[in-house]
């Protein structure tokens, strides 16, 4: 039981870092049609940002919000310098720029900060909580009510705001939206940043438990990308259960059947479920017009 | 001058002349060797092409059938010393078996779902390869022992310009005859519409299984001959990244056209090589380049260019 119980936590951490991925992934699809493969770097961006201003002096609180800045500007640099530019190309070819956009991310951060592993110290010491046989990170709880509040504040964002809604209706549709007086290219740029600062936000807190580097972001990529289309691609609830289910089924692939194929089991259980649900757990099923 | 160039053998042509001119215009045994491996990546580009500029079906998981075919003469001829030729042949044939079983629930999805799919199933691959270590090699990779063919020893960089400059030859005549045949009709039909498709008699996940299992089979013969040119295989040849990197050749070279394929294969393959003079700024140039290709020329480079032409003859 306390085995059980400590697989659980550990796995909603990692699951809760890979909804924030996810809801990214979410956000700026249902505004722009654009999967952003990009989104993994804006965890490590961050997570390593801070890094290196906590290691300059830069009190931790502060540092975390100079990140989030950062990733945000860099968020909007790619709407407007790589996105923008090739509205109206195909769905692939959006993927590839993306890609690019990724090996650039990369290549950029390993020349402004290292190719080294870095952790922060945790937000609270790291004396494990004991709760029930299984010892938990102070960590944990930091990244777990992290994601919970990023997540009731999009909900209110979205649904009480009037910007909330102006988002909304583009991603329902995006020449009616113009045509009521949208402006849907602030409307798309603006999820841009918002991705930013949750995929930046993600980073900084799950650092101290699971270390960044220059690379962590095509991993994390890969696997929000998954946790989306596992719960239905462009569905916020989705991305979330996705994330959760990613994760949880590491943490008891890992521990109850075998630690080197536990990105395996993940991926079985998502391949098993789209060939039952081929619009994933929450999605609608596509009807094609002629 | 267009009925030459709308001819079935002119594009195989075309590119066998450029294997032939290439073979006198490179300097050293270096460039021969980098030219392999654009022939070798282009074959697999073509496959993939045929998946996905044709029949319009993406796949993010190619660098596991490649991979396989890689590991196929690698495994095979160490453990059971089999002949490098058979073990290529075997490894299509399990490629195409595994494609063919996997291929009708996968390509059953559509859109991101079926990336997502097939981007497990290459990841799969990927992970049985540099985990089962006791065949494998693991993550270090394994030695692959020379072909000989009737008592000579296969090596050289020159041999292997000429036999997969050939391959590569051969494949794009089979993959213009292919789009040609009344496969190619259906698989164009179904990429517009498959509804229509359907309507026009087409067994649309009868044709998505055929060239998915072609094109799995592309991917497997480049994996082996990558493998024997090298006389080493890693698992990078079967992970996530490469299969991107075959998408990114695709799309960058042209969807739907076949020497577009060639023409992104060798983009990918030249480029890093020269980008390593610029050592830590590597990455960021190629990404850089990368996006600004597709925002400039978005449809690839080959139909890109073939439309500009036009557009100034008109």
């Amino acid at each position: 039981m306390a085995e059980f119980l400590q697989f659980c936590v550990s796995g909603l951490t990692v699951g809760a870092v890979y909804a924030l991925v996810a809801l990214g992934f979410t956000i700026i699809y249902n505004a722009s049609d654009v999967v952003n493969f990009a989104q993994g770097e804006f965890v490590m961006i961050g997570g390593m940002a801070t890094v290196f201003l906590t290691a300059a002096g830069v009190p931790l609180p502060l540092a975390a919000l100079i990140a989030i800045a950062a990733a945000m500007v860099v968020g909007l640099a790619l709407h407007r310098l790589a996105i923008e530019p090739a509205r109206g190309a195909s769905p692939v070819t959006l993927i590839i720029i993306t890609i690019g956009a990724s090996i650039f991310l990369r290549g950029l951060a390993q020349v402004v900060f290292d190719r080294q592993f870095h952790s922060l110290p945790s937000f609270s010491g790291d004396t494990p909580i004991q709760f029930g046989g299984a010892a938990i990170l102070p960590q944990s709880f930091w990244v777990l009510a992290g994601a919970g509040i990023i997540v009731l504040a999009l909900w209110a964002f979205f649904n009480r705001t009037l910007l909330g809604k102006a988002v909304l209706a583009t991603a329902a549709n995006r020449l009616a939206a113009r045509l009521v007086g949208i402006n849907t290219s602030f409307v798309v740029g603006f999820s841009f940043v918002v991705s930013a600062a949750i995929g930046a936000i993600a980073g900084i807190l799950v650092t101290p438990i699971t270390l960044t580097s220059y690379d962590i972001g095509t991993l994390l990529a890969l696997k929000g990308f998954a946790a989306a289309m596992l719960g239905g691609m462009g569905n916020p609830l989705g991305a979330i259960v996705g994330g959760l289910a990613v994760g949880l089924l590491e943490a008891f692939g890992a521990g109850y059947l075998s630690s080197t194929y536990k990105d395996a089991i993940a991926f079985i259980v998502i391949l098993g479920v789209l060939f039952v649900m081929p619009g994933g757990l929450f999605g609608r099923a596509s009807v094609e017009r002629v | 001058m267009q009925a030459l160039f709308s001819h079935r053998l002119a594009v195989p042509l075309v590119i066998a002349a450029l294997v032939v001119a290439l073979s006198f215009a490179l300097p050293s045994s270096f460039y021969l060797r980098v030219a392999a491996l654009v022939w070798i990546s282009a074959l697999a580009v073509i496959g993939l092409n045929l998946l996905m500029g044709y029949a319009g079906q993406v796949s993010l998981g190619h660098a596991g059938f490649f991979g396989l075919g890689a590991y196929a003469v690698a495994v095979l001829p160490a453990q059971f010393s089999l002949h490098p030729l058979l073990a290529a042949l075997a490894g299509a044939l399990v490629c195409g078996l595994i494609a063919f079983a996997v291929g009708r629930p996968i390509l059953k999805l559509k859109g991101h779902y079926l990336a997502v799919a097939t981007l497990g199933f290459g990841i799969l691959i990927a992970m049985a390869i540099s985990n089962e270590s006791w065949l494998t090699g693991g993550p270090d990779g394994m030695p692959v022992s020379r072909m000989t063919l009737f008592g000579w020893r296969v090596r050289g960089a020159e041999t292997w310009y000429w036999i997969t400059g050939g391959l590569l030859v051969v494949g794009a005549w089979i993959a213009v005859n292919l789009v040609a045949s009344p496969t190619g009709r259906a698989l164009r039909a179904l990429h517009d519409s498959e509804v229509a498709a359907r309507v026009a008699g087409i067994d649309v996940a009868r044709y998505k299984v055929r060239v998915f299992v072609i094109s799995a089979v592309y991917a497997s013969v480049a994996g082996s001959s990558l493998a024997l040119v090298n006389g080493f295989v890693t698992p990078e040849t079967a992970n996530f990244l490469h299969s991107i990197e075959l998408v990114t050749m695709v799309v960058v070279g042209g969807m739907g056209s076949i020497l577009g394929s060639v023409a992104g294969a060798a983009i990918l393959v030249v480029l890093p090589q020269l980008l390593t003079t610029f050592h830590e700024y590597e990455h960021m140039l190629l990404g850089l380049m990368m996006m600004v290709i597709m925002i400039v020329l978005r449809s690839g480079i080959v139909p890109s260019l073939a439309a500009l032409f036009q557009r100034r003859r008109k």
